[in-house]
């Protein structure tokens, strides 16, 4: 056949598209990423494929070199006098082999021909707004698509700003997928609201599906994951995570027929109800690909033990309740099931882990990159004991128990630190006491110059803190500061915290997503809009003095892709100084700030491509826009909102 | 014992004081921490409407707005997942049970609270010995009658249906078993309290 080594044919087309007028389009974009099997994780994904979506194709003049172009674009049209053109399923084969979105995008533009060759080829879209593009324009653009990522509500509904019938329903979509694309195998989703009823609709509809990812979504129950485990007879993947679903117990884990092996991925670490250990355990021993297990609390440390045993092969590991007493007896054979694990890169779960307990993963952690020690207030002592044993981590999560010390800690030990996220473990709870302050966050920095994603809670911070974090890691690319209290100021000079973030947009040239709190004039945003031009995400709330502080960040952030703004007192002026910024932007959110309906109803008669929706709070009055969000769209005006959800139109 | 502890008149406590109102407003009220007379002082949950309302007051108009709002239970924030949320919540529970019964104390004119163990006192002296040293003040002499007198500080407690209850007037488990948290009053208001009101 011909394509023996596919690369090698796409290194012929690259040879002679290389001589071609067009060869410079090409070579920039094209990473040298050319298998197309390895799974990418969900936050390199990025959104482009939204945007080749949404431009409309543009007009190409034939300048020379492919004379395709001036031909409207058929399925498959071979010129026999043009021996640089290469037949359309060449193309596409070569073309399959790209999976970045930014590249496809790319390939996309360049003709008509490779337009289609590309659409054709496309095995995975990803959605960045569900409401952005209507299902039937996708399956029109891409025909042949796989794999599918959806995402829906505003992220602030995570902090239930989002009233709780907004929409984002899934079952439209399915709809028209169980049409278009029967083939389906992998469905991912954020925040979304998915039904058993949607459930059972894609048990029951795709004869090849495999794979379902549920992040943060809502409205279905353990009947619906029932209906998953008995129908799909193919799943590799069943991840549900952080979804506020029903859970009627643990039935559903027994709907897996008895000869059912295929499973690869299982997280249900965040149900409630028990599970029966016995159906788990004897599931886990006949997957033998099974490389992610992620169990909840109700898997006790003996079941644990006993499936570390069967599936040694573990990749990465969601642990139950870690909180049990266990005999002398017990903790060795706990201790020994985890040396098994020889693979082990991701450590979770692990609720309420006591130290003694702790000590029994200690085998398994000499490979582990990410640790996720979030569900258990561990002392400083406790996490200082436990460091050592992970030279090679990564990613390391914990809650603020910790203290400062135990932050010292990470940095003694810690040397290839990439990522850290410091959660409140009483986050309502103004004590001083057993909190991180700015010396936690400074001796993390010095000891991991590695350090490009922060996410940090405290109750006190100082704008020299922050200086010298980013000078001992310029590299930041997340730096997202969540000080507690609103409008909190550095706490020794008592001034705003304008000139820390100040220091990090000046210094972290990466920066692609901030989160800025505590007390904050328009300074700081004049700081952002002058030097945060890698920025796509920005997240305010409590912060800045006027109209001016958001214009600084519409007019100068050229990578702005997501604004969600809360309680500042920004109003319409604001809000019309990102006209015409927004159509290039995945969405803007501002609540509780000064806008109000006339704002909102001239962007709506100014840019018709936006959708501007405003949700009214009860009592408040006519004119105040309480919620607003704004995001560009090829769908036109949402069908399926829900009386508190006004989609602004210009009159 | 005299009442009125020295140390309170070099430090200006006033104006380190957390309250829920605009900055400005205070100036005309009474001496002591309250800022609602005929209510019960310093709630920690307010309603959503006052708590947003005051909100919107501080962003549009004061130069210091939310350092005077961190009590206020604002909706969505900190910005933590419910998910994460419940887990913590349970945990709390839990640990109330079984290691300590930590409450927090506050007391008028301090701006940050404290947190005691109540399992590792025996008694009220012992409780009140503490409290004095922790906050240095004098609490003045119980009586059932009279609550305490002799000193401007008064301790007071919230019990499990939300009542503020003088420290000392049921018997030690009862109290142990209901206490929610500690203030340590001060002023007309706590006088109110002691005469049994």
């Amino acid at each position: 056949h011909l394509f023996i080594h596919s690369i090698s044919i796409f290194q012929a087309v690259l040879i002679i598209l290389h001589l071609s007028p067009f060869g410079s389009l090409l070579f920039s974009p094209f990473s040298s990423h050319l298998s197309s099997s390895s799974p990418i994780p969900h936050r390199e994904r990025e959104s482009f494929d939204s945007e080749s979506l949404l431009s409309p194709f543009p007009q190409i003049s034939s300048s020379g070199g492919i004379s395709a172009m001036d031909r409207s674009p058929k399925r498959r049209s071979i010129s026999p006098d043009d021996a640089t053109r290469f037949p359309d399923e060449v193309l596409e084969r070569v073309l399959a082999l790209l999976d970045s979105p930014k590249d496809r995008s790319a390939v996309s533009l360049v003709c008509r021909d490779w337009y289609s060759a590309e659409s054709w080829s496309r095995r995975h879209v990803f959605i960045g707004n569900c409401y952005s593009v209507s299902p039937e324009i996708v399956a029109r653009r891409f025909p042949r698509i796989r794999s599918v990522t959806l995402k829906g509500k505003p992220r602030f509904s995570d902090f239930n700003l989002v009233p709780d019938n907004w929409g984002a329903d899934v079952h439209s979509w399915l709809l028209v997928f169980a049409s278009e694309y029967p083939f389906l195998e992998e469905l991912r989703l954020k925040r979304m609201r998915v039904t058993d009823e949607s459930l059972e609709f894609l048990a029951l509809n795709f004869p090849n599906f495999r794979a379902l990812s549920l992040l943060s979504c809502d409205g279905f129950s353990t009947g619906g994951l029932a209906s998953v485990a008995t129908h799909c007879k193919n799943l590799t993947e069943l991840d549900i995570q952080e979804n506020g679903i029903d859970d009627f117990g643990g039935e559903w884990l027994s709907c897996f027929p008895d000869n059912f092996n295929t499973l690869e991925v299982l997280n249900f670490s965040h149900l409630n109800t028990d599970v029966n250990p016995d159906v788990l355990e004897r599931l886990v021993s006949r997957c033998r690909s099974l490389k992610v297990l992620k169990v909840n609390r109700s898997i006790s440390l003996d079941c644990l033990q006993r499936l570390l045993v069967s599936a040694p092969q573990l990749t990465e590991l969601g642990a139950g309740s870690f909180s049990q007493e266990l005999t002398p007896r017990q903790h060795a054979d706990l201790e020994h099931a985890f040396g098994l694990c020889k693979n082990l890169s991701v450590l979770t779960g692990l609720w309420e882990a006591t130290a003694m307990n702790l000590s029994a993963v200690y085998p398994a952690c000499s490979r582990l990159s990410f640790l996720n020690l979030s569900y258990t207030a561990l002392q400083s002592q406790e996490l200082a004991s436990l460091l050592p044993h992970c030279p090679c981590l990564r990613r390391l999560w914990v809650l603020d128990s910790v203290g400062d010390k135990g932050l010292e800690a990470v940095g003694a030990n810690c040397p290839s630190l990439e990522e850290i996220r410091v959660f409140p473990a009483d986050p309502f709870d103004e004590d001083m006491i057993n909190a991180v302050t700015e010396s936690g966050i400074v001796a993390v920095s010095q000891g991991c110059p590695k350090l490009h994603y922060i996410l940090y809670f405290c109750r006190q911070m100082t704008n020299a803190a922050v200086a010298t974090v980013v000078r001992n890691c310029p590299d930041f690319t997340h730096f997202r500061l969540c000080i507690m209290n609103p409008g909190q100021p550095d706490h020794t000079t008592n001034q705003p915290m304008d000139e820390a973030f100040g220091s990090v947009v000046k210094t972290c040239k990466k920066l692609q997503r901030l989160s800025v709190s505590g007390l904050l004039t328009d300074l700081t945003f004049k700081y952002i809009g002058k030097y945060a031009k890698n920025m796509e995400t920005l997240s305010v709330a409590f912060a800045g003095s006027s109209d001016l502080g958001m214009q600084y960040v519409m007019e100068g952030c050229s990578k702005l892709r997501k604004l969600e703004i809360r309680d500042c007192p920004f109003g319409n002026a604001a809000l019309l100084s990102g006209l015409e910024k927004y159509e290039s932007m995945r969405s803007l959110w501002m609540s509780a700030c000064n806008v109000t309906m006339n704002g909102c109803r001239v962007l709506a008669r100014e840019m018709p491509r936006l959708n501007v929706e405003v949700m009214k709070e009860e009592g408040s009055d006519d004119c105040k826009a309480d919620k607003v969000y704004v995001y560009r769209t090829v769908a036109g005006p949402r069908r399926d909102a829900p009386p508190s959800v006004l989609t602004v139109s210009s009159l | 014992m005299e009442g009125g502890v020295a140390y309170e008149q070099g430090l200006n406590l006033k104006a380190t004081e957390l309250t829920l109102g605009l900055p400005g407003t205070g100036e005309t009220e009474g001496q002591g921490g309250v800022r609602n007379n005929n209510k019960r002082p310093m709630p920690t949950s307010e309603t959503n409407e006052e708590e947003s309302q005051a909100l919107k007051a501080a962003d549009r108009g004061s130069t210091a707005p939310a350092a005077k709002l961190c009590r206020a239970q604002i909706v969505g924030w900190p910005p933590i997942r419910s998910y994460r949320k419940n887990s913590l919540q349970e945990k709390k529970d839990s640990e109330g049970e079984a290691s300590g019964m930590y409450v927090k104390v506050s007391m008028d004119g301090a701006p940050y609270l404290r947190k005691i163990d109540l399992k590792v006192y025996r008694g009220y002296p012992e409780l009140l010995k503490a409290l004095e040293a922790m906050f240095k003040f004098a609490a003045g002499v119980y009586s059932e009658r009279e609550g305490y007198k002799g000193s401007e500080y008064v301790p007071t407690y919230e019990d499990k249906d939300g009542d503020w209850m003088l420290v000392g007037d049921v018997p030690w488990d009862m109290f142990m078993s209901s206490c929610k948290r500690l203030r340590i009053m001060k002023g007309s208001e706590a006088r109110g309290l002691g005469c049994g009101v």
